[in-house]
């Protein structure tokens, strides 16, 4: 029903795409160079309300809350990236071993899957980043370590549905070896839900880590990340200073939606039963 | 009723086995942290002033000389004997604590529990009765936002909106500073839990919301509603008497799973207003290395999760008679 002088969805799709990831990492590249800035502190400007000069207001050590922003933006991509990469590729080990080693690693896996998703999320990150002692070490390990079951979960189901479809089997009877196989008529079905299961990791593990660091147990508070900002921001709120809350947080949801719009168009595109919608 | 007795004992020792290996992940994690709790709790200072006596008997309160194996034996054997050990930083009881604290959680978390459900699950019939068009579209970026919010700065937010810029309910606490315990009205506790509620049900509504529009879509795209609107069915008999009842039992069960969710958010939602629940007391053993308090904590959460999919297994086999034959062939 398109008219010929509009783009297609597909087009529109992947333009989407470009721009959401430029947007991204204009953001995460702004934030490491001005990783500096974001902790000057300059007392003839402390607790400005929001102005042209300082679009997010300073706060009172007189620091730029614009910059300091950009700056907790960029570190949670940057540990969102990691954290997901990190999750993703267990999940898949771990899902693929679940799938072909056999009931007994089966039973293991799924049993050690159940446990880690038992805990409550957020007590989870919370013991491991303690083990780890906190810190920067404390919040990537227990943001990758508690992400991967669900993907872990999908990918088994979707293994062990695999090894028994028909096209699969008949190219079995054809002869055709294991690795073959895996390579030509597995990996092309498995890439497609892998992808995007693992960007849409991203949104969870930035507002994990964020949560966590605001309750302490993440980066330390001399890091611009954006959950010590929002925890040091709780003791100003009855004062007035609306303004050190609101635009931190307002920036991390737009973050985390322009990744959870990016995985949802990516697997439009990536998925053939949607792919010529 | 054979069987279902049978599968209801096979899930409940699974269970065991899962709290027990809960119990013993969370014990190991807390022993390989490098945090001393002499320093956290005691400090640098205080230590360098002590005796050697007095070092050691700190040591020995806070068990860090005692070896793993010999406490987390002696804490199962404890547990077995139904006493949780002792809190360090509040030096109670844990089972004292977690009652109380509890106390205060249940009130927020069944009320977030409840309005997030039902309102989940309306918004999702909603959404996927009228697929396509901007109900649907409204619902689905609504969910879309509030997925991608962190339920701690949706507390803060309220908190500036309500409490501080309109002055409508109190800030924190779940009672009234100062005041004799004796005098604290139901209304009192009432409005000092409005706001941690409300932020938890907000933010519970968006999973089961997309859930039940996926099925509400499949409902509508089958051929028995098909077949009711060739008869000339109109719309709302037919959400209400085919979608609604074919939706409910995985909204119901996806429910009951979700109840992990809405404890990991309490955690936050507690600490933004200084609400003194189970999540609170979970950040504070956290961060002073209490750990038979957190190990308590994580051990009674974990099995009111657990007990919620357990629930939810079960009732899957009493609503659904399709589920109910098929377990009882098999």
């Amino acid at each position: 029903m398109k008219t010929a002088g509009r783009m297609n969805r597909r087009q529109s799709t992947l333009i989407f795409l470009v721009c959401a990831a430029g947007v991204l990492a204009v953001v995460m590249i702004m934030g490491i160079a001005l990783e500096d800035a974001a902790l000057e502190t300059d007392f003839s400007r402390t607790n400005l309300a929001p102005c042209p000069e300082y679009l997010f207001g300073t706060d009172w050590m007189g620091r730029d809350m614009f910059v300091r922003t950009l700056a907790g933006l960029s570190l949670s991509i940057r540990i969102g990236i990691l954290t997901a990469a990190v999750s993703a590729v267990m999940a898949l080990l771990l899902g693929t071993a679940a799938a072909m080693l056999g009931s007994r690693a089966d039973a293991v896996i799924s049993w050690v899957i159940d446990l880690v998703m038992g805990i409550p999320h957020i007590l989870l990150v919370m013991l491991i980043s303690i083990a780890c002692g906190r810190g920067f070490a404390g919040v990537v390990a227990g943001v990758s370590l508690s992400h991967w079951p669900s993907l872990a979960r999908v990918i088994r189901g979707e293994v062990l549905q695999l090894k028994q479809a028909p096209y699969i089997l008949a190219a079995e009877k054809l002869g055709a070896s294991r690795i073959a196989n895996v390579r030509r008529h597995m990996i092309p079905h498995l890439l497609p839900q892998f992808l995007t299961g693992t960007i849409l990791l991203f949104p969870h593990a930035i507002l994990h880590e964020a949560s966590v660091t605001f309750l302490g147990f993440g980066l330390s508070s001399e890091q611009p990340a954006i959950g010590v900002i929002l925890s040091e921001s709780m003791q100003y709120l009855t004062t007035g200073r609306w303004w050190l809350a609101l635009f931190p947080g307002l920036c991390l949801v737009a973050v985390v939606i322009l990744f959870a719009l990016l995985g949802e168009r990516a697997r439009m595109l990536l998925d053939p039963s949607s792919v010529h919608e | 009723m054979k069987h279902r007795l049978q599968f209801a004992a096979k899930k409940l020792l699974r269970m065991a086995l899962l709290l027990l290996g809960v119990s013993l992940v969370s014990f190991l994690l807390m022993c390989a942290s490098p945090l001393d709790p002499l320093q956290t709790n005691v400090g640098q200072v205080a230590l360098g002033s002590m005796s050697q006596e007095q070092v050691a008997q700190l040591e020995a309160y806070w068990g860090v000389d005692t070896p793993p194996v010999q406490r987390y034996v002696g804490w199962l054997l404890g547990v077995l004997h139904g006493d949780l050990g002792s809190s360090l930083l509040y030096r109670q009881p844990v089972l004292a604590i977690i009652g109380q604290r509890l106390a205060g959680s249940v009130l927020l978390l069944l009320t977030a529990w409840i309005i997030s459900g039902i309102l989940g699950m309306t918004l999702g019939v909603i959404a996927g009765a009228c697929r396509g068009q901007w109900p649907d579209k409204l619902i689905r970026g609504y969910c879309l936002l509030i997925s991608s919010t962190p339920a701690f700065w949706l507390a803060i937010l309220l908190l500036l909106i309500f409490a501080v810029w309109l002055g409508w309910l109190p800030v924190g606490l779940s009672v009234p500073i100062g005041m004799d315990a004796a005098s604290v009205t139901l209304t009192d506790r009432l409005s000092h839990a409005v706001l941690p509620a409300l932020t938890l049900s907000i933010t519970g509504v968006a999973n089961i919301a997309l859930h039940t529009r996926e099925k509400m879509v499949d409902v509508m795209e089958s051929d028995y509603v098909l077949f009711a609107k060739a008869r000339g069915e109109s719309m709302r008999s037919i959400v209400l008497r085919h979608g609604l009842r074919n939706v409910l039992l995985p909204g119901i069960t996806l429910q009951f799973a979700s109840i992990s969710e809405i404890i990991g958010g309490s955690v936050l939602v507690e600490q933004v207003f200084s609400y003194p629940g189970l999540g609170q007391a979970a950040v504070t053993a956290g961060l002073g290395s209490d750990l038979p308090l957190l190990l308590g904590i994580t051990v009674i959460t974990s099995a009111i999760v657990f007990g919620g999919n357990l629930i939810a297994d079960l009732l899957y086999g009493v609503v659904d008679p399709k589920i109910r034959r098929r377990a009882a062939k098999g």
